[in-house]
């Protein structure tokens, strides 16, 4: 479990991290979300042990990383921002490195790299030096880093950052796979990938938690959350057929598309049921219907805005 | 092998998988060969001893040394690894001297392929190879002293250019607060106390004795409390300047 109480952090006058409290427990997949200078990274480099906090603690499984930092740095696999590794080095001369540092000797040292060659499909590149990989490539050397001990805590900036839709569809599949008796918090500013992946998802702004919660819970507090989503062949007042009836908000035209049109949920509760029998009931001339979750993107907009507005 | 040997053999490692280390250690054979024939008249001044070879050296190590040390911390924060190595489950003080060793093991892989001069002189004469033992070892623990500032200075900053600039100047000041020249600038008024403390601080006051033979544990124990005090002062500049 990792603990994270009060945790502030200060560069001169500028307060980074401010009073962070918060608790992560195993098998959870924490998405860490905010925007650029939020503090994500500031975060993740105090609870990896880079950077020491300020004011406050971060206890990893008992240890706490300014006072027993060689225990608690052993528990953790860190991919950075950017996934820095030494480029002078092959893929496996590098991996080699990072498994004896890791406290692993003779034969144990050639299976651990092995294994983490296969999980991360490196084993085409293993006898070249990093500084010639492709930018997938080097992600991937840096994820294998990250998990070449087993690590029971897992903290991954931005992983999937400046890869192609099939790397990033291979390195979230690896990190579900990972996960299971695992803590994993990933920083990210995609959304689609904390609900690809993520159990959880904290928003911070401004250095504070501003949102917390499973990501569907996020959802629901779209405005979008349960809306109802139409295409119209032609024009036809879709408002006067939901005038007054409970639980339907407004009515939105999309400003993109033409003849597409939103109806808005006004208490949070499903209303596909009512709206689809009205519009049997008065001929609408629908071609698509379907019903909005809500977009995560709206929620972490609004939230954040909303953060920097107060501000 | 605990950490600090396992940093200490991939830095060595990575010295010699660049052409950084053969380029080192070719310059300095031909620099040091030029020196010592040229410059030194080896074999016009007819003695058998490695005086003119050694005594070159605070001056070429003046840049030589800065060189391989610039990179040791600045390119570690360009390029963002020593996030990696520093949350890894190491002490700060394995990292320091690991890299630290493994630089100063290069300038002894250096030092020690100039045995050639060592043969040639033997040929020639009967020298007096305690003396030029010891003054191989005090010069290894110059180029070792010149290395700490480097390695302080390397942790100042991304840029190893400037980690080079600032490095040569430093060592420059050591090696000159030994020299006549300097000390007797000193206006008369200065406390000889205080003179001879700066020169006691002077590279040169301890090199040219070890150099001439004159052994003496006080030399040697200067080369390694400054070299610590440097690598100390290094480890809390990393500690303080990481973030940036």
């Amino acid at each position: 479990m990792i603990e994270i109480s009060n945790l502030t952090k200060k560069f001169d006058q500028f307060i980074a991290v401010d009073d962070l409290s918060f608790t992560v427990k195993e098998g959870e997949v924490l998405g860490f979300l905010g925007p650029n200078g939020a503090g994500k990274s500031t975060t993740m480099k105090v609870i990896t042990g880079f950077l020491s906090p300020s004011a406050g603690t971060v206890t990893i499984d008992g240890f706490d990383i300014s006072k027993s930092p060689i225990e608690a740095k052993a528990l953790i696999g860190y991919l950075p921002e950017g996934a820095p590794c030494y480029g002078d080095m092959t893929t496996l001369e590098f991996l080699k490195f990072i498994a004896q540092v890791r406290g692993y000797r003779g034969d144990e040292i050639t299976r651990r790299v092995q294994h983490v060659l296969e999980e991360v499909a490196l084993q085409s590149v293993s006898h070249q030096t990093i500084e010639t990989l492709s930018k997938g490539f080097k992600r991937r050397v840096g994820l294998a880093q990250a998990i070449i001990h087993d690590p029971k805590v897992l903290i991954l900036d931005e992983p999937t950052d400046g890869l192609d839709p099939n790397q990033k569809h291979h390195v979230r599949e690896l990190i579900k796979n990972l996960a299971r008796d695992k803590i994993v918090i990933i920083s990210t500013h995609i959304l689609e990938e904390v609900s690809a992946v993520c159990t959880r998802a904290i928003i911070i702004a401004e250095g504070c938690i501003v949102a917390d919660g499973t990501p569907a819970e996020l959802e629901a507090q779209s405005k979008y959350h349960h809306a109802v989503s139409v295409k119209l062949t032609e024009g036809y007042d879709l408002a006067a057929d939901l005038v007054g009836i409970a639980g339907i908000g407004i009515v939105e035209e999309d400003s993109a598309e033409e003849l597409r049109y939103t109806i808005l949920a006004s208490n949070g509760n499903p209303i596909f049921t009512q709206v689809s029998q009205i519009a049997q009931v008065k001929h609408w001339p629908v071609t698509e219907f379907h019903v909005s979750r809500g977009e995560l993107e709206d929620v972490f907009r609004d939230i954040t805005q909303q953060a920097q507005g107060e501000a | 092998m605990g950490n600090l040997g396992i940093i200490f053999k991939r830095e060595l490692f990575s010295y010699f998988a660049t052409p950084l280390a053969y380029i080192f250690v070719v310059i300095f054979l031909i620099t040091n060969g030029i020196f010592t024939f040229d410059l030194g008249g080896f074999y016009l001044r007819g003695q058998a001893d490695l005086l003119p070879f050694f005594s070159f050296h605070p001056w070429l190590y003046l840049f030589m040394v800065p060189a391989i040390a610039m990179t040791l911390w600045a390119d570690e924060r360009k390029t963002g690894t020593i996030e990696l190595l520093l949350t890894l489950p190491i002490r700060l003080s394995d990292a320091v001297l690991g890299k630290y060793l493994a630089a100063w093991a290069l300038t002894g892989i250096a030092l020690l392929l100039t045995f050639p001069i060592w043969i040639t002189v033997n040929y020639l004469g009967e020298p007096d190879n305690g003396v030029i033992f010891a003054a191989y070892i005090g010069s290894w623990f110059m180029a070792g002293g010149f290395l700490a500032i480097g390695s302080c200075m390397s942790a100042c900053t991304k840029n190893s250019v400037i980690a080079f600039i600032l490095t040569v100047a430093i060592c420059f000041l050591f090696v000159i607060m030994g020299s006549p020249i300097l000390l007797d600038a000193f206006p008369q008024w200065v406390p000889q106390v205080l003179v001879d403390a700066f020169s006691a601080m002077g590279f040169l006051t301890h090199f040219d004795s070890i150099a001439k033979g004159v052994l003496d544990i006080r030399d040697f124990l200067f080369f390694a409390v400054f070299i610590s005090a440097w690598l100390l002062a290094s480890a809390i500049v990393i500690e303080i300047r990481k973030a940036n």
